[in-house]
C-alpha cells in the first residue's frame, strides 16, 4: 500500500518537474554598457537611465514604438483642437504605481509642472517649453494648452524625460524608482547591476518576463566572453567590434537595425586651415567610407554623404559627391598652398566607432599628407574642451538625435560653421508644415552640408543587438535609446 | 624597544601627511573645474560660482587643504559627483568585493608558493627545483591581464565552470559570489606566487647554509625534521615580510584585474572615477589605499623588529 | 644586501668565463640582444608598413606573407611586434634612467651625509613607496593626458625610490671600509669620494636592479597601454594589441598570443639576466645554484 503510493508520488514530482522544466524561462540577464548615474529619467540626459527605465518601469502620456511612432501610453486617446494649441488627454483607469498609490490626472499635472518648473532638473526642458498650462479637467482627463502650435508635440512627451512620476516618490525616484510600468524596481548592486522583476498589478498587458537584471558590462571586451559563456543572454546594444566572433554561432542572433546617429568626422570650421573649403573638401575626398564603415562599424554602418539617417524619407543620397581620390585630394591641398601636408589633432572619445575610425582615418590621411595626432579623451573631457570649448582640429562622433539637421545652424555650435543660406532655409523649414515642402528644403539643407564639405560624413551607426537565439521581442531599431523588454520572451 | 616603535608610528604619521598633500596638491592642479563638471554644460557663470562659493572652492588654499584633511579623518568623505551617494558608502560596498579578493589571491599565493619553494630548496639543482624555478621565472614575466583573458576562454566560456566576469553580490549566497572571485584571485596570485616561491626558496637555503642547522645535522637529526622544525621557521621571516608587502599591492593592484572581470570593487570604482572625473571618489580612495600601504608596511616593520631583536637598532 | 664583489678586483677574462657558464645569463642575455636587435631592425626594415591599414587582409591567419597573421585592420602583426618592441623599450629604459638620474644621486648623498639629509632622502622615498605604483601611474596618465611621454613620468616616478634605496644601501656598506677611509684621511672629500669610489663599487648592484626595473617598466607600459593610457596609435604597442585582441580571442587567437608572447618572452629574458648578473658577481651564488 505504501510502496504504490510512494511511487505514485515519485511519478507525479517526476512529472511536475518535467512539465515545469518545459515550461520557458522567464527570467534574463540583459548586458547594458554604461552604469546610470542615478534611476531618475527626469533629472539628466544620461542615456543609460532610459536603457534600464524606458517603458519598463516609468511610462508616460505617449510613448515612443520600435520604429520610432508615437503610441499612446498612460494616455488612453487624445484630441486636438483645431487651432493645434489644446490636447485633451483621457488617462487609462486602474493604475496603479509601484508603491500602491493609484495613478491620476493631479500626477499628469505633478509631474509636467515638476518638469518645465524654474527649478527643474529636466535636462530636455525644451521638450516643454511650449506648454503654457496644464489643467486637471477630472482624475482622467487632463488638458494641455501650448502657447503654440507644434507639430512634434505629442512624439516630445513620449521622451523619457516626460514620464510621469508620483509627487511622493519623485524625490527619491533617484535610488529606488517608483513608476507606472509592467516592471517594477527590485535592487541596484552599485557597480554591478539592476534588477526589475514583473509588476503583479499591473493595468495593461503583463510582461513574459518575471525577472530582469540589467549588468553593466563595460567593454565588447567582457561582452564577448559574458555571451559566449551564457552569463548574460542578450546585448540589445552591442559593440560591432565584438560581433566578429558571434556571427557564426548558431546560438545567438545578430541582429542589425538603425539608430539616428549620423557618425561625423567633425571639423573646426573656423580654425585654419579648417576654415578653407579645398582643405575640408580634400579631407572628405581622402577619405575611404568603405573601409571606415567595416573596420569602424565591422561593415555594418550605412554610408552618408550628409547629415540625414538614410532610412529617413527626406534622405538625399550624396554619397558620390566626394569619391575616395586621393590625387583629387592633393591637388586641392596644393591649391590651397598645403602641398607639403600639415599637422593636426583628432581628439577621440570612447565609443569604439570613434577610436577604430580615428585610427583607420588617421592613416586615410596620412596618404595625402596630412599628418594627425591621435588623442583619446573621456566624455568628460570630450564634453569640455571639444563640444563646450571647441578647442579641436577634428573629431569623431556620433550625433545620435532624431531629425537634428538643424544644428549646423546653431550659433556657437561646436562644429563653428557659419552660412547665412544655410540658416535661411532652416528658417524656412522651421515655419514649414508641408510635407512635400518640407522634403524640398531638407533636400537643399542637406546639399548645402555636402557642398561645404562642413565635416567629413562618415555613415550612419548601426544598432546591433545581440541575443540568445531563444529569445524574441526586442527592438530592432533603436529610434531612442531605450531597452523595452515587455514583450521579450523565451521561446518554447 | 618603545623608542622605536615610537619612531616607527610617527614615521608612518607623517608619511600619511605627507601623502595627503600630494594627492591635495595633484588634484589642485587637475584641470576642469568640479563646480562646472557638477552643474553640466548648460549652466550660467553665475551658477557655477555660486556652486563654487557653496563648495569652499574660493577658499584660501590652505583652508581647504585643512578642512578636507578634516573631513577625511573624520570619515566625511563627501558624495560622489557621478553616483550622488555619500562615498563612504561606496567604498564600504566596494571594500566587500576588493577585500576578499586580495585575501583569496594572497592565500593562493601562499598555499601555491611555500610548499614549491620549500621543494625547490630542499632538492636544490636538481631538475625539480630548476622547472620550479624556470616556472617560477615565467609566472613573473606573464601581464596578469592576458593571463586572465586565457582563464576567462578556458574555464568560462570553454569548460563554463565560473563565470566569466561579474559580481552578483554576497546577498545571493556565497558559493555564487565566491566563484565570481576565484578566476580573478587565480590571475592575481600568480605572479604573486612565483615571487613567493623564489624568496622562499632563497630564504630557506640561506637558513639551510646556517652553523645551527649543521650541527643539528650533525647530531643526526634527520634532514626533514631539519628542514620543517629548524629551517622553515626561520626562513618565515622573510616569507611573511614579502606577504605584507603583497596584500598591500593586491589591495590596489587588483584594478586592472577588476576591470577584465567587471568586478565592483575599489580599483573599478577608481578607474571610473578617474574617466569621469569623479574627483571626490579619486581622492577617497586613492588616500584609504594609501593608509592601508601604510599601516600595513608599519605592521611588518613592527612584527619584524619583535621576531628579531637585533634589527632594532638599525634602520 | 648582500654587496657583490669588486668588479675592479677581478679579471675580465675570468668574469666573461663566468658569465658564460651561468645559464641564466646566457639565455636572458641571447633573448634581451634579440629584442634589442629586433627593435633596431624596425627602425629600417619590417616585413610590412604598420602604419598602412589594409581592412581587405584584416584577421588572417599566420602564413607564409604574414608569419604572426594579420590584425583587424589587416597589419602585420610580426611587423607591430617589431615596432612594438621600439615602443616598449624605449619607455621602459627612459623611466629606468629617471629612476637612476635621480635616485641614484640621492641615495648616494644620504649615505654620503647622514645625518638628517638621509633622513630626509628615506622619508620621501617611504612616501612614494606608499603610492600604489600602477594606480598611481594610471591617475597620472588620465589626468595628464594618455600618452608615451606621461606614462615614462608614471612609471619612471616610482623607480626613483627604489634605486635611491639600492645604492644608499650599497654605498652605506662601502663607506666603512678601508681604503674609503684612506682617502677620506688623505682629505678627499665626500663628492670625489662618492664619484671615486663608490658609484663604481655599486654600478653592478645598479645594473642588477636597473635590469629588473626594466623588466618591471614593459609589464608596466603594456598594463598602461592595455588601458589605453600609453603610446597611441599609429604607433603600435604590446599592451594596446592585447587590448585590440580581446575581442576576437576565439576567431583570431594569434592577434593576442603573439605580443603576448612578445612581452613574456621579453621580460623573462630581463629577469633571467639580471638574475644572471647578480649570480656571477655574487661571491655566495657558487653556493646558492
Amino acid at each position: 500500500m505504501n510502496s504504490w503510493k510512494s511511487v505514485l508520488a515519485a511519478t507525479a514530482l517526476a512529472l511536475a518537474s518535467a512539465t515545469s522544466a518545459m515550461a520557458a524561462r522567464t527570467d534574463i540577464v540583459i548586458g547594458i554598457p554604461l552604469e546610470p548615474p542615478h534611476l531618475d529619467p527626469t533629472a539628466s540626459a544620461a542615456a543609460a537611465i532610459d536603457e534600464v527605465l524606458y517603458a519598463n518601469v516609468f511610462q508616460g502620456l505617449t510613448r515612443i514604438g520600435p520604429s520610432g511612432e508615437v503610441l499612446p501610453d498612460l494616455a488612453e486617446s487624445w484630441t486636438i483642437s483645431d487651432d493645434g494649441k489644446t490636447y485633451t488627454f483621457k488617462l487609462h483607469s486602474g493604475v496603479k504605481f509601484h508603491d500602491g498609490s493609484d495613478f491620476n490626472a493631479d500626477d499628469v499635472k505633478f509631474s509636467l509642472d515638476r518638469a518645465r518648473g524654474e527649478k527643474s532638473a529636466n535636462a530636455q526642458k525644451a521638450l516643454f517649453a511650449a506648454i503654457d498650462t496644464v489643467e486637471v479637467v477630472d482624475p482622467a482627463t487632463v488638458k494641455i494648452t501650448l502657447k503654440n502650435p507644434q507639430g512634434s508635440f505629442l512624439y516630445n512627451l513620449g521622451w523619457g524625460d516626460a514620464v510621469i512620476v508620483a509627487p511622493e516618490s519623485a524625490d527619491t525616484n533617484k535610488e529606488k524608482p517608483i513608476g507606472t510600468g509592467p516592471f517594477r524596481f527590485e535592487n541596484w548592486a552599485k557597480g554591478s547591476s539592476i534588477t526589475l522583476v514583473k509588476s503583479a498589478d499591473y493595468w495593461g498587458e503583463p510582461a513574459f518576463l518575471d525577472k530582469a537584471e540589467f549588468r553593466i558590462v563595460p567593454d565588447a571586451a567582457a561582452a564577448v566572453p559574458a555571451l559566449l559563456s551564457g552569463d548574460v543572454q542578450a546585448f540589445p546594444f552591442f559593440q560591432p567590434d565584438g560581433v566578429a566572433q558571434i556571427e557564426g554561432d548558431p546560438r545567438f542572433s545578430v541582429v542589425v537595425g538603425a539608430t539616428e546617429g549620423e557618425t561625423l568626422l567633425s571639423m573646426n570650421n573656423k580654425k585654419p586651415p579648417f576654415d578653407n573649403l579645398k582643405v575640408r573638401q580634400a579631407i572628405s575626398y581622402a577619405l575611404d567610407r568603405a573601409a571606415i564603415v567595416e573596420g569602424a562599424s565591422a561593415g555594418f554602418g550605412k554610408p552618408i554623404g550628409s547629415h540625414q539617417s538614410p532610412a529617413s524619407k527626406d534622405y538625399v543620397d550624396l554619397t558620390g559627391m566626394y569619391p575616395h581620390d586621393v590625387a583629387k585630394a592633393k591637388e586641392l591641398l596644393k591649391e590651397a598652398g598645403l602641398e607639403n601636408g600639415f599637422k593636426a589633432t583628432l581628439k577621440l572619445p570612447p565609443p569604439s566607432y570613434a577610436r577604430l575610425g580615428g585610427e583607420i582615418i588617421a592613416s586615410q590621411l596620412r596618404e595625402v599628407g596630412i599628418d594627425l595626432e591621435i588623442i583619446p579623451v573621456e566624455w568628460a573631457q570630450w564634453l569640455e574642451q571639444v563640444f563646450k570649448g571647441k578647442d579641436f582640429d577634428l573629431t569623431i562622433v556620433s550625433h545620435t538625435e532624431p531629425n537634428d539637421i538643424d544644428i549646423y545652424s546653431r550659433k556657437d555650435y561646436y562644429f563653428n560653421y557659419d552660412n547665412p543660406a544655410f540658416d535661411k532655409v532652416i528658417g524656412e523649414l522651421k515655419v514649414t508644415s508641408d510635407e512635400a515642402k518640407r522634403k524640398d528644403l531638407l533636400g537643399q539643407a542637406q546639399k548645402i552640408l555636402a557642398e561645404d564639405a562642413v565635416v567629413g560624413f562618415l555613415f550612419e551607426l548601426p544598432k546591433v543587438g545581440v541575443w540568445d537565439a531563444k529569445l524574441e521581442g526586442f527592438w530592432t531599431d533603436a529610434p531612442i535609446q531605450a531597452n523595452d523588454i515587455t514583450k521579450v520572451k523565451w521561446k518554447d | 624597544m618603545t623608542a622605536y616603535l615610537l619612531k616607527r608610528i610617527a614615521i608612518a604619521i607623517a608619511t600619511l601627511v605627507l601623502a595627503s598633500l600630494v594627492v591635495f596638491a595633484v588634484l589642485e592642479i587637475v584641470p576642469g573645474d568640479p563646480a562646472r563638471l557638477m552643474l553640466g554644460m548648460n549652466a550660467s557663470a553665475e551658477q557655477v560660482e555660486q556652486l563654487r562659493t557653496q563648495m569652499g572652492l574660493n577658499d584660501p588654499l590652505l583652508l581647504r587643504y585643512l578642512h578636507w584633511a578634516g573631513d577625511l579623518l573624520t570619515l566625511d568623505l563627501g558624495r560622489s559627483l557621478t553616483y550622488s551617494v555619500p562615498v563612504l558608502d561606496l567604498v564600504r560596498e566596494r571594500v566587500a568585493v576588493s577585500l576578499p579578493l586580495a585575501l583569496i589571491a594572497l592565500a593562493l599565493s601562499a598555499v601555491i608558493a611555500i610548499p614549491v619553494g620549500l621543494y625547490s630548496a630542499s632538492r636544490r639543482g636538481h631538475a625539480g627545483d630548476t622547472l620550479a624555478m624556470g616556472a617560477a621565472q615565467i609566472g613573473v614575466a606573464i601581464p596578469n591581464f592576458w593571463f586572465a583573458l586565457m582563464l576567462i576562454y578556458l574555464f568560462a566560456v570553454w569548460l563554463r565552470l565560473v563565470p566569466a566576469g561579474g559580481f552578483p553580490g554576497w546577498g545571493n549566497g556565497i558559493w555564487p559570489a565566491l566563484k565570481s572571485l576565484l578566476l580573478p584571485a587565480v590571475a592575481l596570485a600568480l605572479p604573486q606566487a612565483a615571487i613567493l616561491a623564489r624568496v622562499t626558496r632563497s630564504a630557506l637555503i640561506d637558513v639551510l647554509n646556517e652553523d645551527y642547522i649543521r650541527t643539528a645535522r650533525a647530531k643526526g637529526l634527520p634532514y626533514r625534521a631539519v628542514l620543517w622544525q629548524h629551517a622553515l621557521r626561520n626562513a618565515m621571516i622573510p616569507v611573511l615580510t614579502i606577504l605584507g608587502l603583497q596584500f598591500a599591492f593586491l589591495l590596489a593592484g587588483t584594478i586592472i584585474i577588476e576591470n577584465v572581470f567587471y568586478l565592483p570593487g575599489l580599483g573599478r570604482l577608481v578607474f571610473q572615477a578617474i574617466t569621469q572625473r569623479d574627483l571626490i571618489v579619486v581622492e577617497s580612495v586613492v588616500m584609504l589605499l594609501v593608509a592601508a600601504v601604510i599601516a600595513v608596511n608599519l605592521i611588518v616593520d613592527l612584527s619584524y623588529a619583535i621576531v628579531d631583536p637585533r634589527l632594532r637598532g638599525r634602520e | 644586501m648582500t654587496l657583490p664583489v669588486d668588479v675592479s678586483r677581478e679579471k675580465p677574462e675570468r668574469l666573461v668565463a663566468r658569465a658564460f657558464a651561468n645559464r641564466s645569463f646566457v639565455i636572458g642575455f641571447v633573448i634581451a640582444v634579440s629584442v634589442v636587435a629586433m627593435a633596431l631592425l624596425s627602425f629600417f626594415w619590417t616585413p610590412f608598413d604598420v602604419t598602412k591599414l589594409v581592412i581587405a587582409d584584416k584577421t588572417q591567419a599566420p602564413s607564409l606573407t604574414h608569419w604572426f597573421g594579420t590584425d583587424h585592420f589587416g597589419r602585420d602583426i610580426l611587423s607591430m611586434v617589431m615596432v612594438g618592441a621600439r615602443n616598449s623599450i624605449a619607455v621602459a629604459l627612459v623611466a629606468v634612467g629617471i629612476g637612476m638620474g635621480i635616485g641614484v644621486p640621492l641615495g648616494c648623498l644620504a649615505a654620503a651625509r647622514g645625518g638628517w639629509l638621509d633622513e630626509i632622502v628615506m622619508r620621501l622615498n617611504d612616501l612614494v613607496f606608499a603610492f600604489p605604483a600602477l594606480l598611481s601611474a594610471i591617475m597620472i596618465t588620465a589626468i595628464f593626458g594618455p600618452g608615451a611621454v606621461n606614462a615614462i613620468i608614471a612609471i619612471g616616478i616610482f623607480n626613483i625610490p627604489v634605486f635611491a634605496r639600492v645604492s644608499r644601501a650599497g654605498a652605506l656598506a662601502i663607506w666603512p671600509r678601508e681604503y674609503i677611509l684612506a682617502a677620506r684621511a688623505a682629505g678627499k672629500n665626500r663628492t670625489l669620494i662618492t664619484l671615486e669610489h663608490v658609484l663604481p663599487n655599486i654600478a653592478t648592484l645598479l645594473l642588477v636592479q636597473g635590469t629588473i626595473q626594466f623588466a618591471l617598466g614593459i609589464l608596466a607600459e603594456a598594463s598602461l597601454s592595455y588601458v589605453g593610457l600609453g603610446s597611441q596609435p599609429p604607433m603600435p604597442s604590446w599592451g594596446r594589441m592585447l587590448f585590440e585582441a580581446q575581442t576576437r580571442m576565439a576567431i583570431a587567437p594569434w592577434m593576442a598570443i603573439f605580443p603576448g608572447m612578445a612581452i613574456v618572452v621579453t621580460v623573462l629574458g630581463l629577469n633571467l639576466l639580471g638574475d644572471g648578473i647578480a649570480d656571477i658577481l655574487d661571491p655566495k651564488s657558487r653556493r646558492r645554484s
